[in-house]
């Protein structure tokens, strides 16, 4: 009974030291870190580049915008995801490429009759002037405003955008992903929120604002205006490997199926904004 | 009121309240048992997710579990069995026993995204090990070892003294008599530790979604980020992507679990009709 | 014989691991977390009103507030509920039906937080908003959740303390004509006090320190609750909410905010530990 134990023992030890040594197969994997709201986008490419490239590996991690661009000036992730400009000491030693463009767009529930706000009107119920849905021409009520966490790049561009300076309220919901304020606005009809509007779907319905409703078209023309880029960071000398991962993304057949998720194609609105 | 009334009434609240925990209990496990069985099969298990969860099956957080919950329980069971061999073996009650008892039972009340927070600042940041296998594993190892520490005491106290007698009689060491006398027969009750430790690190998701990471991808080396079954779960939950696959998650999740308490009480049964 | 000083050093040594990394956690929490609270000042970190990271403003009153009111909320709701349960398995329920209805309630244990914390959203959250108001994410609905989730710590705990109390003190009470509800409430419940009242303080520990399933269910609005319909943000919640894109001053902030809930924590625990070790003094 002894020695079988005692094996078990010192192979138990062994085991996790073992496991340390292995050296990481570094030469063919990709780090790539930041922006939530970017990584389900990343994370579906990286799986089809993984597909058609079996021996490179993509690993996709989140942490936020601010995180990712840091993680690529430590180095340690490859490219950086963010849905905010780069600052400007950023931008002195980083690259920035938008990969595509996100339209944010404002959701209520689907049995709302409000289907229109302006900007002003967001702004007051967003900052707790407007607490009840009368105030801004629906069924009297009051309004459950949900928002995403600080730090967040959808709320900074939502904050920068929209609110203008003014505090969201403090009575508002907190949720720490889009898909979280999605599930929150689908489920209670009181509720009013933002989010990517590739993420919108038939459970809630996502606001015209000032009269420009939010479509994919009305972004191309220029004419709904809550629109932010989604950019890959890079540092000064990426490595081949990334290089080869940055172009398959930017490529014709990654840029379709972001389309098809609901992503406005990089290629569409150069130079915009 | 009268006494005979007064001790119905208290009886019937009792027995309600036991009823409504019993209640809630299964109709937890039954609400996700119903909704997560007829999503799951081999394919579910074994095959690779397809666009973020929202199809396919759920095998690289499979992995993600086993290995960050393997890695725990690899570096939390010998420590822990030691540290109890020491405790019931080598030493008298005394200041250095009482320090010990202290730090394991405080450590056991930390509450997991304390852990959480130490495993990124310690592994994650400072060692540089990134969100992978390994800091999540390290993490859950410190997490688990209270409860292998505990259960493995009791275990070892649980040997009869007896038994020792007759083996320091025949000659015997302590060193002896601890590896081939007392860890065998404690052997269950020590089984019994690392069961609720392996049940502790599949369940949890604060400590690990800080340190383990999210990726949902195969991993190829401990230095990979792991997205584990619970943090799946609260993901594919949370951000509403599958409620079907959601419900499996949970399923397998429970199923999972459930199994490994049944071994852990079964083997703890074992020891206390042994010893009764 | 084999000089076995070594193998006994090698021991002790490793029974210093868990010392070592209470040490370690302590030590790593604190670095990270004294910093901004020495910039803000203690007062101004503990009572500060105004959470916002953005602009440099780390008040976490209003979340210590909603710490205390989700925690209080849950001990009105679990601690008669499990301590009901552990009379009735200890005094009422038949021996074998308790042995076989304890384990099914430690398993309630083992269940994970995110399993409770689901089954808050689906049920508990739409039950609170169609049925009494507000927008369902709540204190209510986060307390209910957690006394579901102590109620283990505090039966088990009371159940073990009330079966340690010796049978004469039973036999003593019926013989002096006590009913059997007089005897739990004038006999045993006293004489199971320090256990009881360690089995609660654990819990409270437990429910001061869960995360996944508060940040589910709480709503995490930044203002601090006026009534149990209103939605709330904990520490811990305000720690794993905003943990994945803090950088810099904000991320210290938010260990400094797990450094308040370590040090809360380790009074709670300190206590029920001095209690249960009283108990076991006096048994002894």
């Amino acid at each position: 009974m002894s020695t079988p134990l005692r094996a078990c023992l010192v192979l138990a030890c062994l085991l996790p030291l073992a496991a340390a040594c292995r050296p990481p197969v570094r030469g063919t994997v990709i780090t790539v870190a930041g922006s939530t709201s970017v990584l389900p986008f990343v994370e579906y490419l990286a799986a089809e580049y993984m597909h058609l490239f079996p021996d490179v590996g993509v690993n996709v991690q989140g942490g936020g915008s601010s995180a990712g661009i840091q993680a690529v000036l430590t180095g340690a992730a490859d490219l950086g995801m963010s849905s905010r400009p780069l600052g400007a000491a950023e931008a002195a030693e980083l690259g920035a490429l938008p990969i595509a463009w996100d339209a944010i767009a404002i959701i209520v529930h689907h049995t709302n009759p409000v289907t229109t706000l302006t900007l002003d009107q967001v702004r007051a119920v967003f900052s707790g002037t407007a607490g009840d849905w009368a105030d801004v021409g629906g069924r009297q009520g009051r309004v459950t405003v949900v928002t995403r966490e600080q730090g967040s790049g959808t709320r900074g561009a939502f904050e920068e955008m929209v609110m203008r300076g003014l505090d969201t309220t403090e009575r508002a919901l907190v949720q720490d992903s889009n898909g979280a304020v999605r599930e929150i606005v689908a489920a209670d009809p009181a509720a009013i929120g933002y989010l990517s509007l590739g993420l919108v779907d038939d459970r809630v319905r996502a606001l015209t604002l000032d009269g420009r409703p939010p479509t994919v078209e009305a972004v191309l023309t220029g004419r709904y205006e809550l629109v932010r880029p989604f950019l890959f960071v890079l540092g000064s000398s990426p490595r081949p490997e990334v290089e080869a991962f940055v172009e398959f993304v930017l490529g014709e057949q990654a840029q379709a199926l972001l389309a098809q998720e609901g992503l406005i194609p990089a290629a569409a609105v150069r130079g915009g904004r | 009121m009268s006494k005979d009334r007064a001790d119905r009434l208290a009886i019937t609240a009792l027995g309600l309240s036991g009823l409504l925990t019993g209640a809630l209990l299964t109709l937890i496990v039954g609400h996700v048992l119903a909704r997560g069985l007829p999503v799951i099969d081999a394919a579910f298990l074994l095959t690779a997710p397809e666009r973020m969860g929202r199809a396919g099956g759920i095998f690289p957080s499979v992995v993600g579990t086993l290995a960050v919950t393997a890695l725990a329980v690899a570096i939390a069971t010998p420590l822990g069995v030691m540290t109890a061999v020491y405790l019931a073996e080598y030493t008298r009650e005394g200041f250095f026993v009482r320090l010990c008892r202290f730090a394991t039972a405080a450590l056991a009340g930390i509450p997991s995204i304390i852990f959480g927070l130490f495993g990124f600042v310690l592994f994650v940041i400072r060692l540089g090990l990134g969100w992978s296998v390994l800091s999540g594993g390290l993490t859950l190892a410190i997490m688990i070892l209270p409860i292998i520490i505990r259960t493995a005491e009791e275990a070892i106290r649980a040997v009869p003294r007896s038994w020792r007698e007759i083996s320091y009689a025949l000659g015997g060491t302590r060193w002896q008599t601890v590896t081939r006398v007392v860890l065998p027969g404690a052997l269950p009750g020590v089984l019994t530790g690392v069961m609720l430790g392996v049940a502790r690190s599949v369940g949890e998701t604060a400590a690990v979604i800080l340190t383990a990471g999210t990726t949902l991808r195969l991993p190829r080396s401990p230095l990979d980020p792991v997205r584990t079954m619970a943090v799946h779960f609260f993901i594919l939950a949370r951000e509403g992507i599958s409620m079907d696959q959601a419900y499996g998650t949970a399923a397998v999740l429970i199923l999972l679990i459930l199994g490994v308490n049944f071994v852990a009480y079964w083997l703890l049964g074992r020891i206390t009709a042994r010893r009764g | 014989m084999r000089d076995e000083r070594p193998v006994e050093m090698l021991l002790g040594l490793v029974a210093l691991s868990t010392t070592t990394a209470l040490v370690l956690i302590a030590v790593f929490i604190f670095i990270e977390g004294v910093p901004v609270i020495a910039r803000v000042g203690p007062a101004q970190f503990l009572l500060g009103r105004r959470w916002a990271p953005d602009a440099g403003s780390f008040g976490i009153f209003n979340m210590l507030a909603g710490t205390v009111w989700v925690t209080v909320g849950a001990l009105c709701l679990g601690v008669p509920l499990g301590l009901a349960c552990a009379i009735f398995l200890s005094e009422v329920a038949p021996r074998p039906l308790a042995r076989m209805l304890k384990p099914a309630l430690e398993l309630l244990a083992a269940i994970p937080s995110v399993v409770y914390g689901f089954m808050g959203v689906v049920v508990l959250v739409p039950l609170v908003r169609t049925t009494l108001g507000g927008p369902g994410f709540s204190v209510l609905a986060a307390s209910a959740v957690l006394a579901v989730m102590i109620l283990p710590t505090i039966t088990s705990i009371t159940y073990d303390s009330l079966r340690a109390v010796p049978d004469s003190y039973r036999e003593g009470s019926l013989a002096l004509g006590a009913g059997r509800w007089q005897t739990i409430a004038m006999v045993l419940m006293p004489a199971a006090r320090p256990g009881i009242l360690a089995g609660v303080i654990l819990g409270t520990g437990r429910a001061l320190g869960e995360t996944m399933a508060v940040l589910m269910v709480a709503g995490n609005a930044l203002r601090a609750p006026t009534s149990p319909l209103d939605p709330v943000r904990t520490l811990t919640a305000n720690i794993a909410l905003e943990m994945g894109y803090a950088q810099g001053e904000h991320r210290q902030a938010l260990l400094a905010t797990g450094l308040v809930l370590f040090v809360v924590i380790m009074a709670a625990n300190s206590v029920a530990l001095a209690l249960s070790s009283r108990r076991a003094g006096e048994g002894g």
